[in-house]
């Protein structure tokens, strides 16, 4: 599947077709987007409900059979705000802004130094980034617990944001060689030789071509540590809960009020609901940890 | 989390001098450090002190009591019973939630491979069912659609069941009768659209000519797909698969807050069993050692999944 071939007839061909096919892809018979159209409901549907009903009174959330257009209000919203839902999305945010911010700092030289003016053996290197990734999270918690009970950093949001710089680490500096890799060669050495310095060469060659690609890393890493549970509930109490901390104990101390759940939810997925469609074009490669673009 | 064993080589990178100085290696190591240091710090230290509390005997409610007492553990969580059923309904949930979003992906991809009209939207809205908080997304299953009582699934049924005259439709607590399809059902709502973005990439990287030459040559749409786009997409069926199965194996979200790992035991699997010896029963050194266990698991899975990146990787750096 390389292109080395260039002489190969076929081979200029396929390459002109590679990406530019699909503006000419097939079009889907009218009984068939029927059917794709019915499935993209059919997905979307839980979702429309949640949203739908986050905007009904209680009484019309609880009624069966259900009824999609009773009066909408925005009360539940409200009464979210009243319950103090802040502090859990202001610890969210910090979780997850600093943790992203602290995961680019930490990934992007290192991305450098993998890519651009690679160290030796900087497969091994990508390799052991990766695999830490694929290991349960599960396994770390017990130690880490007794660490940071130890440390007396239970319920601290700085326990989180450093757990999850370390879980979104090997994903940035994946993501980040992938884009960094697609700088022009013959541009870095030319800018060299004309003496062009450290800064200079990073500023004007590298980063108007990473740009984009930092921002696809900074969102996926935002969506990870947005909504990451199993370390949040364990390590915190009442100081540094996030949002899905805040869900579920809603839920146990208020009982159930569907509408409410419903506005909680909606709210709390709304970040990540708006990073992830700004991002959808990378969102694939980010998942895939960059080996799918 | 730790170390695999010998990472898969790739090839060798394009244009590497042959010698450099010593201190010219270093000084392309730096930027490097802090991210190396900062990962086996945090990654690889913890699992060190895993295996270490695995080998002990430490419940902190009786505490003064703490020895060591070497592989007894490990003999506790291959014969115990709990445990045996919680790696029974790890796979059972992690097969099932795998292999159907992918079924379900591939249909999704093939439809959206195509053009039609709002496709564009279509694929946007399909995206969503990933972007919902796991534990909103658990929780308004639970709530909003499998209550017995007002949830969207015997809602519908009921409005259903009135349209053609019945008086009522059938009130079924779907979380009880059916615990695990229920936290399945949700995980497969969850992953699917997963499947669906790499699959449909692999769909999109496939080389024109090839599928237009098929045409040409009369072939039908089958057999197109079996002879040439299947085989296309093998790497991106392993890759959708084993990257699966590595994050559905840690389901924590969803068993926490639809089933709790009930009724009895019947939908705990390793992480909620894990998080259940640790933190109600505070068998230190018994959830250590499943956790290593739940780790060698992985490293057999990550093993075969870091080969099929690798691959792809190869593919990308030769080109």
């Amino acid at each position: 599947m390389t292109h080395a071939a260039v002489g190969a007839p076929g081979a200029r061909l396929r390459k002109l077709f590679r990406r530019h096919d699909h503006g000419g892809a097939p079009r889907l018979s009218p009984l068939w987007t029927f059917v794709a159209w019915l499935a993209t409901l059919a997905f979307f549907a839980p979702v429309a409900w949640m949203v739908l009903t986050s905007f009904h009174q209680e009484a019309d959330a609880a009624t069966n059979p259900p009824t999609p257009f009773a009066s909408l209000t925005l009360d539940q919203y409200s009464l979210l705000f009243s319950r103090d839902i802040t502090p859990f999305l202001l610890n969210s945010a910090m979780a997850s802004v600093f943790s992203t911010l602290l995961v680019l700092a930490l990934a992007v030289p290192a991305a450098y130094a993998l890519s651009i003016k690679p160290v030796q053996k900087w497969t091994d290197v990508m390799f052991f980034f990766l695999s830490t990734k694929f290991l349960p999270a599960i396994a770390a918690l017990l130690p880490v617990y007794l660490l940071v009970k130890d440390a007396g950093m239970l319920d601290n949001v700085w326990t989180l944001i450093v757990l999850y710089t370390a879980m979104n680490l090997p994903i940035a500096v994946w993501m980040m060689r992938s884009f960094l890799a697609e700088v022009p060669k013959e541009i870095l050495e030319a800018a060299e030789v004309d003496g062009a310095g450290l800064l200079t060469v990073l500023w004007r060659v590298v980063a108007p071509v990473a740009m984009p690609g930092l921002a696809a890393t900074a969102l996926i890493c935002f969506i990870f540590s947005w909504n990451e549970f199993m370390f949040a509930v364990n390590l915190t109490a009442t100081q540094a809960s996030t949002a899905p901390v805040f869900l579920v104990g809603f839920i146990t101390n208020e009982g159930l009020f569907l509408a409410r759940l419903c506005a909680a939810a909606t709210l709390v997925s709304l970040p990540v609901l708006i990073a992830g469609f700004a991002a959808q074009d990378k969102l694939v490669r980010g998942l895939s940890l960059g080996a799918v673009k | 989390m730790t170390t695999l064993t010998a990472p898969p080589k790739t090839a060798p990178p394009a244009a590497r001098p042959r010698t450099r100085s010593g201190t010219a290696k270093w000084k392309r190591r730096i930027p490097l450090l802090p991210a190396l240091v900062f990962t086996i710090v945090v990654t690889q230290l913890p699992f060190v002190a895993t295996l270490v509390i695995s080998t002990f005997q430490w419940n902190i409610l009786r505490p003064g009591q703490r020895h060591f007492v070497a592989l007894s553990n490990f003999a506790f969580v291959f014969t115990d019973e709990r445990l045996r059923t919680a790696v029974l309904n790890t796979v059972v949930l992690t097969a099932s939630v795998v292999l159907v979003s992918v079924v379900l992906g591939l249909g999704l991809a093939i439809l959206l491979d195509r053009r039609f009209v709002g496709r564009g939207l279509a694929r946007t809205l399909l995206i969503a069912p990933f972007l919902v908080m796991p534990v909103a997304s658990a929780l308004l299953w639970k709530h909003a659609i499998y209550n017995p009582d007002y949830g969207l699934l015997n809602g519908t049924l009921n409005a259903v069941y009135r349209l053609f005259g019945a008086s009522n439709g059938p009130t079924v607590d779907w979380v009880s009768s059916y615990p695990m399809p229920a936290v399945v059902i949700s995980l497969v709502w969850q992953w699917t659209p997963f499947m669906m973005l790499i699959l449909l990439a692999g769909l999109q990287a496939q080389p024109g000519d090839v599928l237009e030459a098929a045409k040409v040559d009369g072939a039908s749409a089958m057999a197109t797909f079996r002879h040439i786009t299947l085989p296309h997409l093998r790497q991106y069926l392993e890759l959708s698969i084993l990257l699966g199965t590595i994050y559905v194996v840690q389901t924590f979200d969803a068993v926490y807050t639809i089933t709790q790992g009930g009724p009895g035991s019947r939908t705990t699997n390793l992480p909620y069993e894990i998080y259940l010896t640790m933190f109600r029963k505070y068998e230190y050194g018994q959830a250590a050692a499943a956790g290593v266990v739940v780790v060698l698991g992985s490293i057999v899975i990550a093993t075969f999944a870091l080969r099929t990146i690798a691959s792809l990787f190869r593919e990308e750096v030769s080109r």
